[in-house]
């Protein structure tokens, strides 16, 4: 009796733990195949974006080499090194600001604190590009929207306003005992001392993330470079081809280089995407290990 | 009135003759109060600020009440024989340079009421026999108890620059007739609250597609918020079950879609759905369907495919989360519940249940108001579409996407100012309403 029902029971849980399994397997081939099909894209020898067969008829490498030397139309090495540029300069920007308005928000009270929090908040509720056509004015105004100002423009819009974006730093500087500064203004260091020399540098998780997710904003974003680089396609960002070369003019000859223009941006963050996601989990543990 | 011991008020009505000239002589208090320099500065600031507003900041103010109002014309020149453009006026410019100037006259006044409560202060800490800082030392300061206002004053300027300037001028676009409409992009003029009164009147034209496009952004936002959040949460507790083999290898494939680039995998999910694309071919040759599905092309279709998609796109992140607060559910909860005798079903609906949906309340709240602020799945995927004829707003638009079309490719600024600011509203209430009660804002200082 007793061991018939246990025979049952385990029986019962074979089968629910099969078809947890396959249910996780259907599951995995959904979320795995769009990026198969990228990568087969990329290889695929006929051209054109209408295929009959899921698999190419035959493979080459001639998308990757036309999309690096076939630089008339749309110029992808100038493109990602348009784009490279702005993000090293981006991420330098960002993070400095970043770091220094966490740490005044978490260390420090001033008069000002509480609201420019409540700003900070508000300003984020107000839809990014419901300004840009204004940005672009004040740009204009400057005169930075014509020629190679235009990256300095792109800079300008993806770093200006990352003092907003604090409440990540800041969580992650208030986990760093404040014991810690005291002792140090004890021994006469001051707050800039204390900043630059203790603070940051027990911050490594944190500003690898800063860092990380600052780089990797101008290869995705395409809306502001749009609206800001307009015809001037030698200063296009990455972003922006590959989405030109899905337009219907480009889209017969371009749609294999674009799956090849998404392998060849897609890797590079897909391996930072992994060391961000391992210094986040970190940087939410806290400074000081519990 | 009660007045502030270092107020403005009581530096006017307490202070001594050099703080009181300070309020016309900006920098004269802190001059005769041993801050030499600082004061020369400030006067400085107040020259340069009176010599801008001569030469450019009153004109245009002047002109921001009417926006100008002469065309660029023709002109006839008989000297050199040649038709010459007179500069008319451009309404746009003339808007953002007052604002501009009205920018930099309200921290002109705020500056005027730093110096005037200032002086007093020292004043005050002269005649107590308290220390003040000289120049060196103020320089010094900044060092040590001001370096907030080293760390602080360049991002803040860049956010005023580039995002509260900016903000003001939408803003004050809403209330403007800018718009292709009627050939108002050059001149323009104020046109009060009529702008808000189109949009909320249901019958006319815009506001009919205004009504839709928020019922649409909110069943959007809704079922994008939860759907994602209970797939993602069974997905996390599937992966988490003490049967389940290859734990890694599960999630590594569903983390793979987070890590590509958001825009490349839309991109690539709209070219497959084309009814030329891959997906249907597929389905067409396996026999599946005879023609082509609508998945673009028919509103219900395209409405749903969104959806669909974005759970591709989001349940990830939700399990990513989720698995890391189930990790963190103390197992003696589970213990305890096992052995009063309680099944897996009583002990998720009594234990895990409430325990996430406690830690990730926060999470909700945020990917609520990121959802109706999601513009690439829409633009990317559908670009808003189908539109009916006449409409500028398509069947899948949200507020966010629609705003974009209004300005950057229709040019009705007006409206899609407006629409804007209705966005706005609509997001605040959200977020403001639960934020504010969220312990992570009341009880920010106990968390040290």
């Amino acid at each position: 009796m007793e061991k018939e029902k246990h025979v049952k029971l385990h029986g019962r849980r074979l089968f629910v733990n099969v078809l947890v399994h396959i249910f996780l397997a259907i599951l995995a081939f959904v979320w795995v195949i769009p990026i198969v099909w990228i990568v087969l894209t990329s290889l695929r020898g006929e051209k054109g974006s209408y295929v009959s067969t899921f698999f190419p008829k035959f493979y080459t490498l001639d998308n990757y080499i036309q999309l690096f030397t076939n630089t008339n139309l749309l110029n992808f090495p100038r493109m990602f090194t348009n784009t490279l540029i702005i993000a090293i300069c981006t991420c330098l920007i960002s993070t400095f600001f970043v770091l220094s308005v966490s740490y005044c928000m978490s260390r420090l009270r001033f008069k000002f604190r509480k609201p420019y929090m409540n700003l900070a908040m508000i300003l984020t509720l107000f839809p990014g590009f419901m300004s840009m056509i204004a940005v672009y004015y004040i740009l204009k105004a400057f005169n930075l929207t014509e020629g190679n100002m235009i990256r300095i423009s792109l800079i300008l819009v993806y770093s200006a306003c990352s003092g907003l974006g604090f409440y990540i730093a800041k969580g992650f500087f208030d986990t760093i005992p404040k014991s810690i500064d005291e002792a140090a203004l004890i021994d006469g260091a001051t707050r800039w001392q204390i900043f630059t020399k203790i603070t940051i540098p027990l911050s490594k998780p944190i500003i690898i993330y800063t860092v990380l997710t600052s780089f990797i904003g101008p290869w995705v974003d395409f809306i502001f470079a749009k609206v800001i680089c307009r015809a001037n396609a030698d200063q296009y960002t990455v972003a922006i081809g590959l989405w030109n070369m899905l337009q219907k003019e480009y889209i017969h000859n371009w749609y294999t280089c674009f799956a090849a223009g998404a392998v060849v941006v897609s890797i590079p963050i897909a391996i930072l995407f992994v060391f961000m996601q391992k210094y986040y989990v970190e940087g939410m543990a806290g400074a000081v290990k519990g | 009135m009660k007045i502030k011991e270092d107020g403005v008020i009581a530096a006017l009505t307490r202070g001594d003759a050099a703080t009181k000239l300070s309020a016309i002589i900006m920098g004269a208090g802190l001059a005769a109060h041993k801050q030499l320099v600082k004061g020369i500065a400030v006067f400085v600031i107040e020259i340069a600020y009176i010599l801008f507003m001569i030469n450019k900041g009153i004109s245009c103010l002047a002109d921001l009440p009417g926006l100008g109002d002469s065309l660029q014309e023709k002109v006839w020149n008989e000297e050199l024989g040649v038709f010459e453009y007179t500069a008319g006026d451009n309404s746009i410019l003339i808007l953002l340079y007052g604002v501009a100037v009205l920018v930099v006259t309200a921290a002109f006044i705020v500056l005027w009421m730093l110096q005037l409560s200032r002086s007093f202060k020292l004043e005050q800490d002269l005649k107590n026999g308290k220390p003040v800082m000289n120049f060196r030392e103020e320089l010094a300061s900044l060092k040590h108890q001001n370096v907030h206002v080293t760390l602080m004053s360049l991002p803040m300027l860049g956010i005023l620059l580039f995002n509260i300037v900016p903000l003001l001028f939408m803003i004050s676009m809403a209330f403007t007739n800018y718009s292709k409409e009627n050939d108002k992009l050059v001149l323009f003029d104020w046109v009060g609250l009529k702008n808000f009164a189109r949009v909320l009147n249901f019958n006319g034209n815009i506001g009919r597609q205004f009504w839709h496009v928020l019922a649409w952004t909110i069943v959007w936002a809704f079922f994008a918020t939860f759907l994602n959040y209970i797939m993602g949460m069974i997905l996390a507790l599937l992966i988490n079950r003490r049967d389940t083999r290859i734990k890694g290898f599960w999630r590594f494939c569903f983390i793979l879609s987070i890590a590509v680039p958001q825009f490349v995998s839309l991109l690539i999910m709209h070219i497959m759905l084309q009814p030329q694309g891959a997906v249907n071919v597929i389905l067409q040759n396996l026999g599946i369907t005879s023609s082509a599905l609508p998945f673009w092309s028919d509103a219900t279709w395209a409405r749903v495919t969104i959806i669909v998609i974005n759970l591709w796109i989001g349940i990830p992140y939700t399990m990513l989360q989720v698995t890391g607060i189930l990790q963190n559910i103390p197992a003696d909860l589970y213990e305890a519940a096992k052995v009063d005798g309680a099944g897996p079903v009583v002990t998720f609906f009594k234990i895990t249940l409430p325990y996430t949906l406690f830690v990730t309340t926060p999470y909700l709240i945020t990917s609520f108001t990121g959802n109706i602020n999601n513009f690439n799945v829409i633009y990317l995927l559908s670009g808003g579409g189908p539109t009916y004829v006449g409409d500028t707003a398509g069947q899948t638009d949200l507020l966010i996407t629609w705003l974009y079309k209004l300005t950057v490719d229709q040019q009705y600024y007006n409206i899609g100012a407006v629409i804007g600011i209705f966005t706005f509203v609509v997001l605040s209430i959200v977020a403001l309403v639960t934020y504010r009660n969220s312990g992570s804002y009341k009880n920010e200082e106990e968390f040290m």
